[in-house]
């Protein structure tokens, strides 16, 4: 075992690079995804670290790479201090045991052909844990009482159920090996909004009795500021931004994670009547053919010539706890910068972002719903 | 920049609001089955140049009414009852042909999944110029050109190449932008966009409720805007109508709406979403239960299982009738027996933080 200050769980420059293949008669490589590339971070023992990003930046790519679920193309995953790729046998197992994952669509994640009964008890019993038929009963009773579902439901199928007690009955899976960290991947954007703060709170309260320590991956900043100690945004496989959840909110670094919390709508008229909304230019790029420099630089409104295009900023900590990956976040932070409006930016990308990045792939089904930078007239 | 508006369809009134709905009830019925009354007695209306919301949880009816109001449920097993006009003119039981003028030409709906609503087949250019031949009968060249206006507006860039592309060679964004562009071919006079930026990112949702702003200012398009969000609703609505259970359960403007529910389900959706702006820690209150625990309207209050008010008069066994939707004050409606009260306010309240006797926050 190791020291309690040790973080649970360490990742270190995790990288998960997808192949493009191409060609009738045999496969060629004509390219890679990065979807995550080069990866820090660390959480501590019975806290939350919520992962935001927009759809493709590669968040669930990273869980499912600490997971093993992907194997990583380079990097390590720590876990209590033991590096997941030297386990093997028994050692792979119980570490397997000790992370579980709760995914974004229950009824997709929950075998039809099982009732709930039965869905609960067989990771028990693939485990040998539990004691024996009489204390898995028990066990699942225990299980079906602390996410809150009646005994009652043992006997019925996941289709019989509402998205938010699927839901409920998926968190219940998950936590029955007793396990130290969750993995949760949009856990409640499949769901209602009244059902979704059902979902928030057994998730927290589960949290202070067990113990447990969360990976929260969402695209839904209020949620995420809601329900984390640390938040980590990312952009194109890589983080741009990473402070505490308060920190984070109440003063953005990155121009990124800026624009994102500007656009983010608040339920409240007199709110968004008065905020000031940093409006982006085009979509994202495609991370098989990411920006070349900073990969924000192709929708940014602070980019300077020409060292954003050329340089790869690192994250570095500009405050305790807070990094940041601009190389211009004390001067944006200090007013020195002023941004451009979005159709300035289209305008002067219109010309250069062809020029930038490797050379342009066609559009792919793997990397569909992408696009190249914008180049707006 | 600005498409012309068009002159007014003979028969259109402009003196009058540019959709009325009055007491629409969709009913679906299948053999073997109960029939479904997806929405019941609905009632509102919008004026040009304004944008009215329909927010719910899903399964409340809100794509329901708007295929009601295009048209565009299927005829067999659905019973459509009220009424449905669009600048004066009654469009249930209109001819297929005539919704079909229509459509296109005076009210246009964007779709929540633009891939499914573009044929995958046809290059975005062609799908525009079809429609701009088609409704204001321009010519080959005379339609490309203003296609490729289209999509500039709508902000696609380098619009000339972008026409010969197929959709699925469109990120998400864009092809909602081609979507509101192929809406906008013929100056609308109304659009429903039902969940437009649902299956959009955030920094891409804003840059399209950016645009549907402009539209609206621009053109004076009257938008009905359906979403589950409501921080989209809070920046983009007008006026507000609840939905639950297929029946408006509240209306009111905006600001009101958003400072003082009135209804306890309205209360409860606005006590469930954590908010951007709010610390770390506050709890959240959810409503108790999902929509599947709605009873029938005929039992009194469809909410009534999940509702924190609820009292034995709000079942119709006491009381005598369903809950009706009354008058509450200027410019509001409530369908409830024992609403949300407020301490008298000082001046200048506002919604954050106000406290609702009953909300539990
Ligand atoms: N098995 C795979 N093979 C090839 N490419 C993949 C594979 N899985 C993911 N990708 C690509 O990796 C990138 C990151 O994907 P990922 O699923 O991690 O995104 P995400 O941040 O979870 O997005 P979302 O918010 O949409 O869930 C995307 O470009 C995706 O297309
Ligand atoms: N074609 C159909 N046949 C039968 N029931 C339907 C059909 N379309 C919708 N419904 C039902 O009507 C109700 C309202 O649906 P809908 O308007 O799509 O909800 P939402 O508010 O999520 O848009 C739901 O209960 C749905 O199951
Ligand atoms: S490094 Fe340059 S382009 Fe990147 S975020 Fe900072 S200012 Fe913008
Ligand atoms: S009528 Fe009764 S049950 Fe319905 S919302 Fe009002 S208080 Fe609740
Ligand atoms: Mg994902
Ligand atoms: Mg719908």
């Amino acid at each position: 075992m190791t020291a309690a200050g040790e973080p649970l769980l360490r990742v270190e420059g995790l990288r998960v690079h997808f192949p493009i293949r191409r060609g009738v008669f045999f496969d060629r490589t004509v390219g890679h995804v990065r979807a995550v590339d080069g990866v820090d971070l660390a959480i501590d023992r019975g806290t939350t670290y919520g992962l935001v990003g927009e759809s493709g930046c590669g968040k669930s790519t990273l869980g499912r790479a600490v997971l093993r679920l992907v194997e990583p193309t380079g990097g390590q995953v720590l876990f209590d201090g033991t590096d997941v790729a030297s386990l093997k046998g028994e050692a792979l197992r119980t570490m397997r045991r000790r992370m579980q994952m709760v995914f974004q669509d229950p009824l997709g994640s929950l075998d039809p052909r099982q009732d709930v009964e039965s869905l609960l008890s067989e990771p028990l019993r693939a485990h040998g844990l539990g004691g024996g038929t009489a204390g898995i009963a028990g066990r699942v009773r225990e299980l079906m009482d602390a996410v809150g579902l009646p005994s009652a439901a043992l006997r019925r199928y996941p289709h019989e159920f509402s998205g938010g007690q699927r839901q409920r009955i998926g968190i219940a899976r998950a936590i029955s090996l007793e396990p130290d960290l969750l993995i949760a991947d949009e856990p409640v954007s499949a769901l209602d909004v009244s059902v979704q703060a059902q979902v928030v709170n057994l998730l927290e309260e589960l949290q202070r009795r067990l113990g447990l320590t969360y990976l929260v991956i969402a695209h839904d900043l209020a949620v995420v500021r809601h329900i984390s100690d640390v938040v980590g945004v990312m952009y194109l496989g890589s983080l741009v931004e990473q402070a505490p959840s308060g920190v984070l909110y109440d003063e953005p670094l990155h121009p990124y994670t800026r624009a994102l919390m500007s656009a983010v709508p608040v339920p409240d008229p007199v709110v968004e009547e008065r905020r000031e909304r940093i409006l982006l230019a085009g979509d994202l790029p495609s991370p098989a053919n990411p920006p070349s420099g900073c990969r924000f630089h192709t929708r940014c409104p602070w980019r300077q010539e020409t060292r954003c295009d050329d340089e790869v900023p690192v994250l570095r900590e500009l405050a305790p706890g807070h990094l940041v990956s601009c190389h211009w976040a004390e001067e944006i932070r200090d007013g020195v910068l002023a941004p451009k409006s979005p159709e300035e930016v289209a305008a002067i990308q219109g010309v250069t972002v062809r020029a930038t990045g490797a050379e342009a792939i066609e559009s792919d089904a793997l990397v569909q719903g992408l696009d190249e930078p914008i180049e707006r007239r | 920049m600005s498409i012309e508006a068009m002159p007014p369809e003979s028969g259109l009134r402009t003196d009058v609001p540019v959709l009325e709905v009055e007491d629409l009830s969709v009913t679906f019925v299948r053999r073997g089955e109960q029939p479904t009354r997806a929405v019941d007695e609905v009632s509102f209306s919008v004026a040009a140049g304004e944008t009215i919301g329909l927010v719910g949880e899903s399964g409340c009816g809100k794509s329901v009414t708007s295929l009601a109001v295009m048209g565009l449920l299927p005829r067999r097993g659905v019973q459509v009852g009220g009424s449905v006009r669009l600048g004066g003119t009654e469009l249930l039981g209109a001819s297929d042909r005539t919704l079909r003028r229509l459509r296109g030409s005076e009210m246009a709906m964007v779709f929540q999944d633009p891939l499914s609503s573009l044929n995958p087949t046809v290059p975005i250019g062609t799908q525009v110029t079809e429609v701009l031949a088609e409704h204001r009968g321009l010519g080959k060249k005379e339609a490309t050109a203003e296609a490729a206006e289209l999509l500039d507006r709508v902000g696609i860039p380098d619009p000339t190449r972008r026409l010969k592309e197929y959709p699925h060679q469109l990120s998400g964004g864009m092809r909602q932008r081609a979507l509101i562009a192929m809406a906008l071919a013929c100056s609308p006079r109304l659009l429903i966009a039902d969940e437009p930026t649902t299956a959009l990112d955030v920094t891409i949702q804003a840059q399209i409720l950016e645009l549907l702003r402009e539209l609206v200012v621009d053109t004076g398009t009257a938008l009905v805007m359906i979403t589950h969000d409501l921080g989209v609703v809070a920046g983009l609505c007008d006026r507000v109508h609840v939905m639950y259970a297929g029946k408006v359960i509240e209306t009111a403007d905006r600001h009101d709406l958003f400072a003082r529910p009135r209804q306890p389900y309205t209360g409860g959706l606005l006590a469930s979403v954590p908010r951007l702006d709010a610390g770390r820690g506050v709890p959240l209150t959810p409503i108790r239960g999902s929509a599947r625990d709605a009873i029938p309207w005929a039992e009194g209050c469809a909410f009534a299982p999940r509702c924190d008010n609820a009292q034995d008069d709000c079942l119709t066994e006491v009381a005598g009738s369903t809950v009706p939707l009354e008058y509450d004050g200027p410019g509001r409606e409530l369908r409830c027996r024992h609403p949300l009260t407020y301490p008298p306010s000082p001046t200048g309240a506002t919604s954050s933080g106000s406290t609702a006797s009953g909300a539990g926050r």
